[in-house]
Order: C-alpha cells, then sequence, then structure tokens
C-alpha cells in the first residue's frame, strides 16, 4: 500500500541529492577505465626503468584481464558506495523526525522500507547499466567482443552482490541510532561475510562467488554458482525481513 | 462519544516515569489545551495518540479507533504536527504536500486544488516553490500545520505548535488553530468543513496561549492529571480571589505595616506587597470587598488603585502544579 507513491519520492531524493549522479560518474569512470588500465597499465610499466624488467615478464594483456579489473573495480567501489549510500537510509529519517512525521501517514512501514530498497537498486542498477556499456564498448575496442549474454550475466550478478551490501546496510540503518553507528554496522557485517568468504567451505556460497561466476559468464565458460544465488538473495531477503520487523517495533 | 479517550496510561522509559496512569477524555470539537511543565509527560502523551509510542499499560482510543487493535486506521483520521516538524530539504512546499496528497489517495485534481489551499491558508502561497531546507522555524511550523490538516482530519494532534515561534508567527499559527473552532475567519470558504468538527488537541506550557483558544484544559505533571475541565470552570475552582491595592506615593512605610497587619485578618489567605502595591488573596471575596477598602481608609492611606484581580490560567497552573 503506498509502495509506489514512497518509491517515487525516494527515486526522486536519489536524483536531487546527486546520489544516483554520484553513482554513474564512479561507475561509468571505472566502467571505462577498467578495460584502459588492463591494456595500458604494462606499456606504461614498461615506460619507466624501474619497472620495466617486471613489466616484460607479464604477458599481453587479454580480454580476461579487462574484464578482471572491471570486476574488482566496481565491486571494491560497489560495496563501498552501497554502505555510504544506505547508511543514512533510515537513521537519518529518524533522526531528523521526518519518518515521525510520514508514518503518521497511511504509509507502512514495510512500504516506507521497502521503496528505500527498491531506490536503491535502481540507482546502483542504472549505474551498473551504465558502467557496462561503457565497459563492454572499449574492451570490443581494445581486445576483442565479449558474448553479449555473458556480460549481461556479469553485471546482472554484480548488482546482485551490490544489492546485498545495500540491503545489510538498510538492516544497519533501522537498527542503528546514528548514520555513523549505521556505516560501523554495516563494514562490521562486509567483513564478517569476508571471513566467510575466506573458509574454503562457505566460500562457495557468498557473495564474492557472484563475482567469479560473473567473470566466467562473461568470458563465456559455462560454470556457475547457483547455490551462491540463492544464498545472497537469501541474504538480501532476510536482512530487509529484518529491518522491517526491527522498524516495526520501534517507537519514533 | 469522545474525540480522545484515555484510561491509565503508562510508560516507562528505564527507571523514569514518563507517564503513570493518565487517564483524560476530550471532547468532540473542543480546541483543548494540555498543559505540563517540561518533562511532565506531554510529548509522549501525543506520540502515543499519534501511534508513534506505545503505552506499556492503559487503554486509549482517538477518533474512535482503539489504538490497541485498529492503529492502522488512525492515520487517516488523526493530524499531527511534532513540536519540530522536519521535511525533506530538497522538496517544496508543493511537492511535500502533493507527496502527502498522493499518500492519501487524492486524484491529482483534488491535490491541486486542496494543496493550493492549503499553501493560502498557512500563507505559503509565495514560497510555494522554494526549497523547505530554506525555510525559517516559522515557515516550516505553516506547513506542518497544513500537512496535518491536509485529510481534514477529525483529531488534530499540536505538539507545542507555538513555543518557538516570534509573535507574529505565534498570533498566525494561533489564529489557525483559533479557525478551527468556527471563531476565525481564516478557513471561511476553505476549511469551513472542519469548523467545528475538528478536535484540536494542543499541548504547550504558554499559558496565555491556552487562555486565548482553548477551551477545555488539562495539567498533568510528572504523568499524572491533575485537573481537567472547561477553562473557565477550572479558574473558578482553583484560582484564589485577590484585590490589589496600590498606595500614592510618599506613603511606603506606612503601606508597607498596613500590608504586613493583613496576614492576621481570617478572610486573608496571603499578601504579596511590591513596591506599593499589594495583592491580597481572600477567603471570602465580598467580606474582602467591603473590609479592604474601610481598613486602608482608617489607616488613613491616598490610594492610586483599588481592583479585584481577574484570575488568570497561569495563577490555576501554578497552584495546580505547586
Amino acid at each position: 500500500m503506498n509502495f509506489l507513491t514512497a518509491l517515487r519520492k525516494e527515486w526522486l531524493e536519489q536524483r536531487r541529492t546527486r546520489r544516483l549522479l554520484i553513482v554513474i560518474i564512479v561507475f561509468v569512470a571505472f566502467g571505462l577505465s577498467s578495460p584502459l588500465m588492463a591494456k595500458f597499465m604494462p606499456e606504461v610499466m614498461k615506460s619507466f626503468p624501474e619497472t620495466a624488467a617486471i613489466a616484460s615478464m607479464f604477458p599481453d594483456p587479454t580480454a580476461a584481464d579487462a574484464v578482471g579489473q572491471y570486476l574488482k573495480n566496481m565491486s571494491q567501489f560497489g560495496l563501498l558506495l552501497a554502505v555510504l549510500l544506505s547508511m543514512g537510509a533510515v537513521t537519518n529519517e529518524k533522526e531528523r523526525g521526518t519518518a515521525a512525521l510520514m508514518l503518521t501517514k497511511p504509509l507502512p512501514r514495510g512500504s516506507f522500507l521497502a521503496a528505500k530498497a527498491v531506490a536503491l537498486l535502481i540507482t546502483f542498477g542504472v549505474g551498473v547499466a551504465l558502467a557496462g556499456l561503457g565497459g563492454y564498448y572499449y574492451t570490443y575496442v581494445l581486445f576483442e567482443p565479449l558474448p553479449v549474454g555473458g556480460w549481461l550475466a556479469l553485471n546482472g550478478l554484480l548488482l546482485a552482490y551490490i544489492f546485498v551490501y545495500v540491503a545489510i546496510t538498510l538492516l544497519a540503518s533501522t537498527l542503528a541510532r546514528s548514520q555513523v553507528a549505521a556505516g560501523g554496522i554495516a563494514f562490521g557485517l562486509a567483513i564478517l561475510l569476508g571471513i566467510f568468504e575466506a573458509i574454503p567451505t562457505t566460500a562457495k556460497l557468498m557473495p564474492a562467488k557472484l563475482l567469479a561466476w560473473g567473470t566466467q559468464a562473461a568470458l563465456g565458460n559455462c560454470e556457475t554458482a547457483w547455490g551462491a544465488l540463492a544464498v545472497c538473495l537469501g541474504l538480501a531477503l532476510a536482512a530487509l525481513l529484518g529491518a522491517w520487523l526491527a522498524l516495526r517495533k520501534q517507537e519514533l | 462519544m469522545s474525540a480522545i479517550q484515555a484510561q491509565g496510561l503508562r510508560k516507562a522509559f528505564g527507571p523514569f516515569v514518563a507517564l503513570d496512569g493518565l487517564s483524560l477524555t476530550v471532547e468532540p470539537g473542543a480546541v483543548f489545551g494540555f498543559l505540563g511543565p517540561n518533562g511532565a509527560g506531554k510529548t509522549t502523551t501525543i506520540r502515543i495518540l499519534a501511534g508513534l509510542a506505545r503505552a506499556d499499560a492503559g487503554q486509549v482510543s482517538v477518533a474512535g479507533v482503539d489504538l490497541r487493535t485498529d492503529g492502522h486506521l488512525l492515520s487517516r483520521r488523526v493530524g499531527y504536527l511534532p513540536e519540530e516538524p522536519a521535511f525533506y530539504p530538497w522538496m517544496s512546499a508543493v511537492e511535500f504536500l502533493d507527496y502527502v496528497g498522493r499518500l492519501y489517495g487524492q486524484t491529482p485534481a483534488e491535490r491541486k486544488t486542496r494543496t493550493a489551499e492549503l499553501l493560502e491558508l498557512t500563507g505559503l502561497t509565495e514560497a510555494r516553490k522554494r526549497r523547505v531546507g530554506g525555510y525559517s522555524r516559522g515557515m516550516r511550523q505553516r506547513l506542518g500545520l497544513a500537512q496535518a490538516l491536509y485529510h481534514r482530519p477529525e483529531v488534530l494532534l499540536l505538539d507545542e505548535p507555538v513555543s518557538a515561534l516570534d509573535p507574529a508567527g505565534r498570533k498566525d499559527v494561533l489564529g489557525l488553530i483559533e479557525g478551527l473552532r468556527g471563531t476565525n475567519s481564516a478557513l471561511r470558504g476553505t476549511d469551513s468543513a472542519l469548523r467545528g468538527t475538528c478536535t484540536v488537541f494542543m499541548s504547550t506550557h504558554i499559558l496565555a496561549d491556552v487562555e486565548r483558544i482553548c477551551d477545555s484544559v488539562a495539567v498533568i505533571d510528572h504523568g499524572r492529571l491533575l485537573a481537567q475541565g472547561r477553562r473557565d470552570e477550572l479558574i473558578e475552582r482553583y484560582a484564589t480571589p485577590a484585590l490589589r491595592v496600590e498606595a500614592a506615593a510618599g506613603a511606603a512605610e506606612a503601606f508597607a505595616a498596613w500590608a504586613a497587619g493583613l496576614n492576621a485578618l481570617p478572610w486573608v489567605s496571603a499578601v504579596t506587597v511590591d513596591g506599593l502595591t499589594a495583592t491580597v488573596q481572600v477567603t471570602d471575596l465580598p467580606l474582602a470587598q467591603r473590609e479592604l477598602l474601610r481598613l486602608a481608609v482608617a489607616a488613613d492611606l491616598t490610594l492610586e488603585r483599588y481592583e479585584l484581580v481577574k484570575p488568570t490560567l497561569e495563577d490555576v497552573f501554578l497552584r495546580i502544579v505547586a
């Protein structure tokens, strides 16, 4: 109920507060620069006498390097932006008092929260889409054309990876009393996931596995990680459900 | 049926008891002043009535909605203005009110009309396209009132609506609230449907404002109801009658001695002397009116002024809370 009205407001907020612009600029910059860095970094290194010997030991860069560079940059900055742009989503409204004002209107707390999650998903979706276009074009120009389906899958999985951290941060933002505390909790949970990613038995089900799957898909290989996708979507949904249950009980 | 009915409300924050068995009743159509010193439990009560907080114990219904079972129905019947209304600073007043209208499911035409009406009513028409982030405190308060009135609520909950406003802003906002009772022309032609039907529940510690616009009053302290009734009844019930005597200059010593002597009289409950003015609180007003002037003449005092002091809500408040 009233989800679309709330989503319309959240989407307007993403644009007015320049959050969408920030995501687009950062993501497009990395989308364009990643293939460039993969292509020209060895040559740059060769031009300096100190690093020329090391650079000559590297094989010639390939499209796989461009894909790897793209995923590395996008996932790192995606995680960072997911936390930074989501950590104030609920705490700010509670601190300022807008949550108390709006939630006395016919706006269920579930719709209030879901609208924020979807608006952030759209923001990151637009950013990933534009970065993907730029990355695909430069990889095509500098290396070789990648399979379009695989490239789409890579970017879809990248978005799913980022959304896990958006959902976790929204949970933190609902539970915490301040934006900084929310950011701290979210980074703490991200580190916890990182620990699970370092354990071989759990690594295959963690968000980072989506990136490995995406790399393979972009290069035309068939290796999948449906289990990781299921766990990640489950994590995101559980985080949002937890946020909703917490918000329902909170006094404003 | 009462507009607001609370019974035995209790709310504690850790060891601090904010509400301690508060019960009160507000009749429909009243402009109800909810008085109490800072920390008395006024805001906690309003937050519970608005559905933003839950009472630990007790029952409450607002506009016929039982908050324990049907809280979700509250939003369509109640308007709420917090003490410091907060808005999205990147929105304009028009956008914010339009957003509120959308939440109430109004059509675009309805929203356009209602938004224009409320902007006109609250004097924000000229500033309607400016970002709310740049609004003054008074403008935010007026926009807060507009959003609370948007859906023509049955009950309007106002938490300290004018406490931080300058005199002009206070006058404007009080005028708007007063208009809901039907005594002000500010709502004529726009919100006439609200007049007389909207119950206003207003917390404040500014007694002059209550005296000006409220017809019923409740006084709370330490989370407990100390008194409730119609404003004039409370004044009659609690205010001590008093007479004020002002002596002419040059008789200060004799006047002070005379005033001090009044304390011994059985119909005098207290005497306050301030320079050449004495305020004499009495238990038997007709007797005091006859005797006091006679005693002043007998003491050979020259008087500048002799008058009956009209008791105010402030007197009542101070007496009840003290």
